[in-house]
């Protein structure tokens, strides 16, 4: 059974027709990439799979069940977990409660565990602070833990917003420009932290791109993207030579 | 080593220790009635305080009203205790439950349509519940010849000692802090923050939003059942948009998403409301409004994030203590 089925998905904002007609099916195990010039709609596809915008049309399948109409949370609690092109973390709250927030769903003790510090209430907390450290660990930002998440460096602050998509337990990660505002070094060890995650995690990843070496280096199969609709979709080096995808981004000088 | 001991245990410690000091100096008079009463007045101050803290200050939910829960639970309270006082304890427990359960209750009546909402309707909404109240309590009398109605109500036990004070502020600090450094006030915090990322994280924003409403609103519930049985006299004034103003001004000066500030600044605040009364005279009333609006605005360009900017007193925050992960959060 594929992963995620998307079909015929439309939605209009006003008189605009920002996605039309997109199809999309993921396996198991996959990096997809979905590129496309500035507003091509590939933010908005992100919005529509995570629940944020309800679609016009079309249909989402994510492992066998239609999620259209479900929202954000229930989204997220399915398995689907995702990162912001503009960095959206909870910028007064430390770290580490940035990614144990999203133990949220699965703390596992209620309102009166908590009230009265139970022994269930220390065990899960103990358990979620593990869980959350290793995470932490595994982004190599474990020593910023009590940090605000507002005094770290960017790039600090984009590994915080992975290590929080993780904790979510995804299935499927949604990625929104990872690399933006990275230089090559950087970008280099980021194509090798997305390659060890999905490894680590058993993860099936759709990624947004700008950064050609990224995508290019990365992704097993690319979907590209124009005015809301699919223009091409295959292997990187196919993609790159189709000719509609050279006018419409190549084009433009987008070339790393 | 001292991380080793239990910080619970020495607050509660530091707590009984402090009580016995208080309650010395009142015995001996070191302090007289009139500086007592303030002194009970800053403990109410903190229970109301701490639920407009949950609401406004960890969830970021603005509330405009909390004067008016705070009314709920005094009359309602205050009533239970006028039926049923003869029982004594237990009827100023069961009253002050009342007043709880009616302020929660209303808190989630108007909750639940407002904080579907995003940004600031819940401002508006309980601004206008706040009129609302004001207005039925004036003419409460009309329906129950008891609750006094403009003329105000009078003849509630005063049951509310130093002891029912000083503890049930101690519990209720315990509690709220026991709330906040939990998945339920992280949940909170996170909504504060970023709704829709909260939303996305998988935590469900309209549930958080209510419970930190109702859980602010019962202890406004509280703070007013306390109130009721602490002055004899209680009028619909007393909870009016002034008052809900103070809440608001103790939980910004002290610090949005901080305890510690809204506790330590509940006490400064009381007991500057009366330096106010000695230094303005008793016309003082009428250049509250003044003085409030002068704090509040020096707060903002001053130091927006309020004396103790979202930190904590050591003791109030507990051990981050990791263990040995089982199966169950994998999935
Ligand atoms: N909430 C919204 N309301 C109205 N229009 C929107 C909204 N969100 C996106 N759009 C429009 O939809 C189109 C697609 O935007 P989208 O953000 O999905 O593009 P994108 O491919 O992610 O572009 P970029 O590479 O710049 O991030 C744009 O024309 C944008 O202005
Ligand atoms: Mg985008």
């Amino acid at each position: 059974m594929s992963l995620l089925e998307v079909k015929g998905l439309g939605i209009n904002f006003g008189g605009l027709r920002a996605v039309n007609r997109f199809d999309l099916t993921i396996e198991p195990g996959e990096i997809v990439g979905l590129i496309g010039p500035n507003g091509a709609g590939k933010t908005t596809v992100f919005n529509m799979i995570s629940g944020y915008f309800p679609p016009t049309d079309g249909t989402i399948i994510f492992k066998g069940r239609s999620i259209v109409g479900l929202k954000p949370y229930q989204v997220a609690r399915l398995g689907i977990a995702r990162t912001f092109q503009n960095i959206r973390l909870f910028r007064d709250n430390s770290v580490l409660d940035n990614v144990r927030v999203a133990f949220h769903p699965r703390a596992g003790y209620g309102l009166i565990d908590a009230f009265l510090r139970t022994p269930r209430f220390r065990a899960r907390e103990a358990e979620i602070n593990e869980r959350a450290f290793e995470l932490l660990e595994t982004l190599n930002i474990a020593d910023k833990a009590n940090t605000a998440v507002k005094n770290l460096p960017y790039g600090d602050q984009r590994r915080v917003e992975i290590a929080r998509a993780l904790a979510v337990g995804p299935e499927l990660l949604l990625l929104d420009e990872p690399a933006a505002g990275m230089n090559p070094a950087e970008v280099q060890q980021l194509v090798e932290l997305i390659r060890f995650i999905k490894q680590k995690f058993n993860l099936t990843v759709l990624l947004i791109e700008h950064q050609m070496g990224l995508v290019m280096n990365i992704c097993e199969r690319l979907v590209v993207m124009d005015f809301g609709e699919i223009i091409a979709r295959g292997l990187p080096h196919e993609v790159r030579q189709n000719p509609k995808v050279l006018e419409a981004y190549l084009g433009k000088g987008a070339v790393a | 080593m001292l991380q080793k001991v239990n910080k619970m245990l020495l607050m509660v410690i530091g707590a009984i220790v402090l009580y016995v000091l208080l309650k010395i100096m009142i015995t001996i008079g070191v302090i007289n009635p009139y500086w007592q009463r303030v002194l009970f007045y800053s403990l109410i101050v903190i229970v109301g305080a701490l639920g407009l803290g949950i609401i406004y200050g960890f969830t970021g939910q603005f509330s405009l009203g909390h004067a008016a829960f705070v009314g709920l639970g005094a009359y309602s309270a205050g009533y239970f205790s006028k039926t049923f006082g003869q029982y004594g304890v237990l009827s100023f427990i069961g009253a002050l439950l009342v007043g709880m359960v009616f302020a929660g209750l209303m808190g989630f009546l108007i909750g639940v349509p407002v904080l579907r909402l995003k940004s600031d309707y819940l401002g508006i909404a309980t601004l206008g519940f706040g009129f609302i109240v004001k207005v039925a309590l004036d003419n409460a009398d009309k329906l129950i010849p008891d609750l006094g109605g403009a003329r105000g109500m009078m003849g509630t036990p005063q049951l509310a000692s130093l002891e029912w004070l000083f503890f049930i502020a101690l519990i209720v600090i315990i509690l709220t802090r026991n709330f906040i450094f939990s998945t339920y006030g992280r949940a909170c915090t996170s909504v504060r923050e970023d709704e829709t990322a909260a939303d996305m994280v998988g935590v469900n924003t309209f549930k958080t939003k209510l419970m930190a409403f109702i859980f602010g609103c019962t202890l406004a519930g509280l703070g007013g059942g306390l109130y009721a049985h602490t002055y004899p006299y209680i009028c619909p004034g007393d909870f009016y948009f002034l008052q809900s103003f103070d809440y608001l001004i103790v939980v910004v000066l002290g610090g949005l998403g901080s305890m510690t500030g809204t506790v330590v600044t509940a006490i400064g605040w009381a007991f500057l409301l009366e330096g106010l009364r000695f230094v303005l005279g008793p016309q003082f009333v009428d250049f509250r409004g003044v003085i409030y609006a002068l704090i509040l605005i020096i707060t903002i360009l001053v130091r927006r994030q309020g004396i103790f900017g979202g930190k904590e007193f050591g003791f109030l925050v507990p051990q981050v203590r990791r263990g040995k992960p089982d199966v169950a959060l994998r999935g």
